[in-house]
């Protein structure tokens, strides 16, 4: 199993009130799956999303990431696990401004002490793999939305994760261009890498191998979807 | 951590997005650094200066001069009084364990004459003795002798302003002048000597035995008085005891009772020298100081851009958190933008600081001093005042929450 989450709980203080955003979800993913989370807006989706990103802890429950329990890691261990077993794609993008493709590629491996001449090939060759060959110099400003997501997918890539985390990926994107983006992601997990993405169309979903929807910090279903591989 | 070499690197391109606001952050730097510069090389410029002064007056130097005198209720002026005399000065050189040397002055005005030019200055009778004192060789012709002194020869040595008052161009030494229509032989010329700490020129002076000067210039009714004794001590360490010497030598010799005003007065040159050095440190200390103000001032500027800089670039800091960028590697990175800027803000510091100061010697004829010193803590303190004043904005930016971090817009 890539990921297990087992009884996971998520309170937010906010003030005199408690916020439960997440009340005790369990689910595992196997290597290789590409599973979609679903539901409404303030289900929980993107704390749960961020947990898995170890970005956030989670007030209660375990959470195992490829075997390891995170929960206990300080804080620099769970740095080298977001550079090196994941990557993360975010509605927005998320690239550095006035900065080159090429060097947003780089930044994971600049943090994994990579070597510059590496550095460059392997992002490359990311760049041509997510089909963004000719414009390594470019910068966010001069890519449309659906170049500035294949950038972010090169990025989250370079280091060769053991998962990718994508919230609501094509959020920002037309119809057409999320079409590309999720035509990208399934031959990705062809590919076999394991794919966790958040969106609230059903379309999308449809492209993942299976969905869970959540309702108030449950899972209120975990089924296989229609296409993909299961 | 990553290399500082590529924390550099992030840092100069974060800085090249924003140049003008880059190069108007360094502009507090560069005016700081510059004025600590330039402050401390005029400071040490005029401290240099007084102590050339210092030393062309002589070291370990004691002046002993008549003092004012009470007789019968009536006081006398301060110098008017005869009362040292050839006598004190032979029993100083007699008695005075302390003293290593003693020269008379018999000082006065006079018109010096030489064909159709004439020049008026001080003219002052000596021994041989003065020259060694005052460390002061003859560039040209010979020095005073115990000779010219005992056989009252009129001969003269002339300073370095009146050589060139008198004779220009010319040959001095051999040529007769007249002082006070007396005929005098030019038998040297002094080393250039240049102004006093009290800014009077030590080259405009003639010299001539003592007793030449008592008998045939100055002497009058006391022609065995003298108008000041120059002492040197044997030691830096032997000045107190020199003074004491003489100070009990000549309470004898003039029979002044034990708590008695005294006629004569002891000045040691030594101690004024050290307190014009001492005001001079002082003053240049004070111009360093206003200068570090505007160094700190400067400071502050990094801060506040460091401050709004880590505010406009939350989300960045977000993506290289989530992106696997420990909390260190943002601090260094924030570290190292803000001690570049004001390491390359000290280094065009200096430039400016540099040329300010050789154009304050240039244009205002002030001596300045640039010393390797000054340099190397400049930059010392730039890099300081960029890692104390970066320190802050840096660790704020270390210790954002990434998820607060990605949503900020
Ligand atoms: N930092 C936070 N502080 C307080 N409450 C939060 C915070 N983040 C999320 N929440 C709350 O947790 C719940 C789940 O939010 P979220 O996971 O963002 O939902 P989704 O992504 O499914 O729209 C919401 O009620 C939200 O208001
Ligand atoms: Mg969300």
């Amino acid at each position: 199993m890539v990921v297990q989450l087992s009884d996971i709980s998520r309170d937010y203080q906010v003030g005199e009130q408690q916020v439960r955003a997440l009340r005790g979800v369990s689910f595992a993913v196997a290597a290789g799956e590409f599973v979609a989370i679903m539901g409404a807006s303030g289900s929980g989706k993107s704390t749960c999303m961020n947990i898995l990103g170890c970005l956030d802890r989670p007030t209660g429950g375990r959470y195992l990431l490829d075997g390891v329990e995170v929960g206990r890691l300080p804080g620099d261990d769970l740095a080298a696990l977001r550079n090196r077993k994941l990557g993360f794609i975010f509605q927005g993008f998320n690239l550095l401004p006035r900065t080159p493709a090429l060097e947003n590629v780089e930044l994971p491996l600049i943090y994994a002490r990579v070597p510059a001449a590496e550095r460059r090939r392997r992002a490359l060759a990311v760049l041509e793999q997510v089909g963004l060959a000719g414009r390594a110099d470019h910068t966010s400003s001069q890519l449309s939305g659906g170049q500035q997501q294949r950038v972010a997918i090169a990025r989250a890539l370079v280091n060769q994760p053991t998962l990718i985390l994508a919230d609501e990926p094509t959020g920002n994107l037309d119809s057409a261009t999320s079409a590309e983006i999720m035509a990208l992601f399934q031959e990705l997990n062809r590919g076999g890498i394991t794919i966790i993405m958040v969106t609230h169309e059903a379309e999308i979903a449809a492209c993942a191998g299976r969905s869970i929807t959540f309702r108030d910090g449950q899972i209120l279903s975990d089924l296989p979807a229609g296409q993909g591989r299961a | 951590m990553i290399e500082l070499w590529m924390s550099v690197k992030i840092a100069l391109r974060a800085l090249r997005v924003n140049k003008l606001r880059a190069f108007l952050t360094m502009l507090g730097i560069i005016c700081g650094i510059a004025a600590v510069i330039a402050m401390i090389a005029i400071g040490a410029g005029a401290r240099q200066v007084i102590s050339e002064q210092i030393a062309s007056i002589g070291s370990n130097l004691l002046l002993v001069l008549p003092g004012s005198t009470t007789a019968g209720g009536l006081r006398t002026g301060a110098g008017s009084a005869a009362t040292l005399t050839m006598g004190d000065l032979r029993a100083i050189r007699a008695e005075a364990p302390s003293v290593a040397l003693a020269a008379p002055t018999v000082r006065g005005t006079a018109q010096i004459v030489f064909g159709n030019l004439n020049w008026s200055t001080a003219v002052q009778g000596t021994t041989p003795e003065f020259l060694e004192i005052r460390e002061w060789p003859v560039v040209n012709g010979r020095p005073l002798t115990q000779t010219d002194v005992d056989g009252t020869a009129r001969v003269a040595l002339l300073g370095q302003t009146v050589a060139e008052q008198l004779f220009g161009a010319e040959e001095p030494v051999g040529r007769l002048i007249r002082i006070r229509q007396v005929p005098f032989t030019v038998v040297g010329v002094l080393e250039r000597k240049g102004q006093s700490p009290q800014g009077s020129d030590q080259d405009d002076v003639i010299l001539v035995p003592v007793r030449t000067a008592q008998r045939r210039l100055f002497g009058g009714r006391t022609p065995d008085s003298v108008n000041s004794i120059l002492i040197k001590a044997v030691g830096a360490e032997a000045l107190a005891a020199a003074q004491e010497e003489v100070t009990a030598l000549l309470e004898q010799r003039h029979r002044i009772a034990p708590g008695k005003d005294r006629d004569f007065t002891i000045r040691n040159l030594s101690e004024m020298l050290a307190v014009s050095e001492q005001s001079s440190r002082t003053m240049s200390l004070l111009l360093g100081s206003v200068a570090s103000i505007s160094l700190l001032v400067g400071g502050i500027g990094i801060m506040n851009i460091m401050l709004v800089s880590v505010t406009e670039r939350t989300r960045e800091i977000g993506i290289r958190l989530a992106i696997g960028a420990r909390r260190r590697d943002i601090l260094l990175q924030f570290l190292t933008e803000a001690v570049l800027l004001t390491i390359v803000g000290g280094l065009l510091g200096i430039v400016f600081g540099v040329s300010g100061a050789a154009a304050v010697s240039r244009l205002l004829g002030w001596p300045t001093l640039i010393a390797a010193e000054a340099i190397l803590v400049a930059v010392g303190f730039s890099a300081a005042v960029g890692i104390f004043f970066g320190f802050y904005p840096a660790r704020k930016a270390a210790s954002l929450d990434p998820i607060q971090a990605l949503r900020y817009e």
